[in-house]
């Protein structure tokens, strides 16, 4: 680096008789500003938000796996997805429901309020059991309901949970509420 | 009365410390900037709660959007090598030049019959093309199935590790298009794959 002259005025006390020099000093302003121009411009084009990942777990197709126990219906809560955002849930088996079917939206008053409930309710009466939740997305749902469902499922902490194929009685059900 | 002088202090401040941390900012930002890639459509993400990174290496991208699927793998030569599989699985031979021209595209969205065309177009071509997506659609013709399968098989080889499979989906897309990914990964038992998503926060 060149040496700036900082001392601001050259009055040498010692009285030896330097050849004058020339001045090091460049006004650097202009290039502050324009380095921090870029600075700036680069701050606010890099995506600092990197993508994350939500891991996905199906239950494995193998029908040779033996150690698949029946669910026990008491303890199942069913989440249909339908059009428009629209969820549509209801306890136990389709044809028997343990609680009528509900259509119910997203959002902490929604489904969230619900899962809490019915979690909550489940282990008092099956003595600390967890309840065991199936999404049944619509051929009518969109990609981002089911992301949405599984982030209310983490959020409540349930962790039994899996993405079912829909039935036709479901799909029927969806139809009577308008939501297919 | 004389006036009282009070001497003038110069009010130029020394520059040069201001000027080296502002270039060190800007060095660093430019070495870390990644590059957007452009999604061959424009897809949405839904947001989660979810706070774990996607990791940046041995990682596959399924993007869905539009009802099309594209395919893209992260690593230079794993693209390269997964081309070259692909080549030898359908008979199509393709050059290394094509192998190179595919390795630096971050993903693909034609039939590979009609690879060889797309990889011979030049740059603003090949953004102009609408490219109609990897065919998933039938189950012999299930080409997805292939690219997913040969690019698990070159990351075993290459890095000794099991590829991760993402899908980055549009918020607004049906759920049959991403029911029939899902069953095509779950055909070659990957039952695990990891939905990219952006963070936000629970709704209080």
């Amino acid at each position: 680096m060149a040496e700036l002259d900082t001392s601001g005025g050259g009055k040498h006390k010692g009285g030896k008789v330097r050849s004058k020099k020339q001045s090091t000093r460049v006004d650097l302003t202009a290039m502050v500003d324009l380095a921090f121009l870029l600075v700036t411009f680069f701050m606010l084009t890099t995506t600092l938000n990197k993508p994350k990942a939500m891991d996905l777990v199906m239950p494995d197709k193998d029908d040779k796996t033996k150690d698949q126990l029946p669910v026990p219906e008491t303890r199942t809560l069913t989440i249909l997805l339908g059009a428009n955002n629209k969820i549509e849930w209801y306890r136990g088996l389709v044809d028997k429901p343990l609680s009528p079917p509900t259509v119910d939206n997203f959002g902490k008053n929604g489904i969230r309020k619900v899962l809490l409930e019915e979690s909550k309710k489940t282990m008092d009466a099956s003595g600390g059991k967890p309840m065991i939740v199936l999404v049944k997305p619509s051929d009518k749902s969109s990609y981002g309901d089911m992301v949405n469902i599984m982030d209310e499922l983490n959020i409540a902490n349930i962790g039994i949970r899996a993405i079912v194929e829909i039935s036709k009685p479901d799909i029927a059900l969806l139809q009577r509420d308008h939501l297919y | 009365m004389p006036r009282v002088k009070i001497p003038r202090k110069s009010t130029a401040i020394d520059m040069t410390a201001m000027c080296d941390v502002a270039f060190l900012l800007l060095t660093f930002f430019i070495l870390t900037a990644k590059p957007r890639t452009d999604d061959p459509v424009p897809i949405d993400i839904p947001a989660s709660t979810v706070e774990v990174l996607l990791p940046e290496a041995d990682v596959a991208t399924l993007s869905v959007g539009q009802k099309k699927v594209f395919f893209g793998v992260e690593g230079y030569e794993i693209r390269k090598q997964t081309l070259l599989q692909m080549g030898a699985k359908y008979n199509i031979g393709f050059t290394q030049t094509e192998a190179i021209q595919f390795a630096s595209l971050p993903s693909i969205g034609v039939d590979i019959r009609q690879l060889k065309e797309f990889l011979a177009l030049d740059g603003d071509a090949k953004k102009q093309y609408k490219q109609p997506g990897i065919p998933v659609d039938t189950t012999e013709n299930n080409q997805l199935y292939d690219w997913v399968k040969q690019a698990r098989i070159v990351t075993k080889n290459l890095d000794n590790k099991e590829l991760r499979i993402s899908v980055k989906g549009d918020s607004k897309e049906e759920y049959p298009t991403v029911a029939i990914i899902i069953k095509t990964l779950q055909k070659q038992k990957v039952n695990k794959f990891a939905l990219i998503t952006s963070l936000k926060s629970v709704a209080k």
